[in-house]
């Protein structure tokens, strides 16, 4: 499984969902492999990615993207991510 | 790497608007050598572009810009905000308004994200915010790199 962490330039809130998902992931027994990418990049490169992390105002320039989108009200909110991705996945 | 450089912390900053509030942040990595100026305008237009989802958390944004030629050194900044601006975000008000620039996506991922985990601590976020001075905010910052 390849989960995208999307955020406008790729260096910002994508490295931080990035981390916190990872964290999530093994927490939660789940393997798969998170990129940090920019809004330029998920537009050419989304349709080998099963679900996108981005925040709610991104989410809304993604509409029809293709793969889910797990949209996140606090970045940096570990647990907020974990349950989310919990929901999805489990 | 020290990610908040020398002359990058800043207490009691007003702001009018979110464009001044990031121009504080950008002004500070131009004052500790991570940046040139264009750099400023690269972060500015980047939120235009892509919106306000560059605030993280609750009172807590991020500004930045794609790595580019402007980029010196991979660093941070805090801008203390002396008055709440709405950046037009769910999160809003904001009163912290840290800027990034970072050299490629990778390098900085570390720093960033201790720093991201530090920030879901109410009580630490309390302190950025009731710092009286930029000596203060430097002692705070600080402690996050001890741990």
């Amino acid at each position: 499984m390849r989960i995208v962490a999307v955020c406008g330039v790729g260096i910002g809130s994508s490295i931080i969902l990035k981390k916190n998902a990872e964290r999530a992931l093994v927490e939660l027994g789940l393997t798969a492999t998170v990129d940090a990418i920019s809004m330029a990049e998920v537009r050419r490169d989304s349709r080998e990615a099963n679900i996108i992390l981005t925040t709610v105002d991104l989410a809304q320039l993604l509409d029809g993207i293709g793969p889910e989108i797990i949209t996140i009200d606090h970045v940096i909110d570990k647990h907020e991510i974990k349950e989310k991705l919990a929901k999805a996945l489990l | 790497m020290i990610a908040f450089g020398e002359g990058s912390l800043a207490v009691a900053v007003s702001a009018a608007d979110r464009e001044a509030a990031i121009r504080a942040s950008g002004d500070l990595l131009v004052a500790s050598g991570r940046v040139t100026a264009d750099y400023i305008d690269q972060m500015i237009a980047a939120v235009e572009e892509f919106g306000p989802y560059i605030v993280i958390a609750p009172g807590i944004a991020l500004a930045h810009a794609r790595p580019s030629e402007a980029v010196l050194e991979t660093g941070l900044s805090l801008a203390v905000l002396s008055e709440p601006i709405e950046f037009g975000s769910h999160n809003d008000p904001v009163r912290l308004v840290f800027g990034l620039a970072a050299l490629d996506h990778e390098g900085h991922l570390e720093v960033l994200a201790a720093l991201a985990e530090r920030l879901t601590d109410q009580q630490f976020v309390n302190s950025l915010l009731n710092a009286c001075t930029n000596d203060q905010l430097s002692a705070l910052l600080a402690s996050e790199r001890a741990e």
